[in-house]
């Protein structure tokens, strides 16, 4: 499930904008920095609840609703 | 699919759909088991409470699973489920009258009750400051910038256009930014700037590591 990652880069590039060019102030590069940073805490904020383990209650209640299945087509 | 198949009159017919399904049915719930730790994620950010959001996240599965005829296999999955969650989220919201004001309050208690001591200070300010946010940056941002999805499948998940979707998500860090600079997400006693301070020092260090 970890394909997300490959796009993550792509898909947090800041905006056109605020990308830092040749020549222009330390402020861009500065923003930049921040959003890169902004960036990571959001990865890492999403992806501490990804890891945390699958409570049993959800594979409970979709073992039931599978078990429902299995009666009703037979 | 079912609209596809001749009316099934008999219990005969019906079983032997049923075993005919039976394969891509397996399949379709592996990959629904594979996908909860995602949902429980994005139900997460959107409600900014732990409890809450597990609700969510089994209501969506849930609705998924009944709705499992209607998946085209081979197409995004994950992004299924997330416009599915979604909906339901809003769904529920309407219904209960629940302001997006109090997703802040939610967001507070959830660090209340989550009270991790090896729990980065620099994780609870972000949570703090993405509950500010309008819901729909929220969402955009959180499916962009952290859920992996391209703009095209926000926009899809969102049911809105691709440029909605940008312009949202760029909003969304320009104010996100704004709120961690000058700590206006009502983090006691701190000084203005600790929490993009602590951000970008933190990120550097994770950054070092990779």
């Amino acid at each position: 499930m970890r394909s997300a990652s490959e796009m993550i880069d792509v898909n947090d590039r800041p905006a056109k904008s605020s990308r830092p060019s040749v020549g222009r102030s330390g402020g861009m590069d500065e923003a930049r920095l921040r959003q890169q940073a902004i960036g990571v805490k959001l990865r890492q904020m999403f992806d501490e609840v990804v890891s945390e383990p699958v409570p049993d209650e959800f594979l409970e209640i979709l073992r039931r609703a599978d078990a429902k299945r299995a009666d009703g087509a037979g | 699919m079912s609209a596809l198949l001749p009316p099934a009159d008999n219990a005969s017919a019906t079983a032997d759909n049923a075993r005919n399904n039976r394969p891509m049915e397996d399949r379709f719930k592996t990959d629904l088991v594979a996908l909860i730790p995602h949902l429980r994620a994005f139900a997460r950010t959107l409600t900014g409470n732990a409890a809450a959001a597990d609700d969510l996240a089994q209501d969506a599965m849930m609705k998924a699973w009944d709705a499992r005829a209607s998946f085209q296999m081979g197409t995004n999955m994950k992004a299924w489920t997330f416009m599915i969650l979604r909906n339901q989220f809003y769904s529920d919201k309407r219904r209960s009258w629940r302001s997006t004001q109090l997703d802040q309050e939610a967001a507070e208690r959830t660090l209340v009750a989550i009270d991790d001591p090896s729990s980065p200070i620099a994780l609870d300010e972000l949570r703090l400051s993405i509950a500010k946010l309008p819901p729909e940056q929220r969402e955009a941002l959180i499916l962009v910038g952290a859920g992996g999805f391209a703009y095209e499948e926000a926009a899809d998940i969102c049911n809105c256009a691709v440029g909605t979707v940008k312009s949202r998500v760029s909003r969304a860090r320009k104010a996100l930014q704004d709120i961690l600079a000058d700590g206006s997400y009502d983090r006691d006693g701190r000084p203005a700037g600790e929490a993009m301070r602590s951000i970008l020092s933190d990120a550097e260090r994770l950054s070092a590591v990779r």
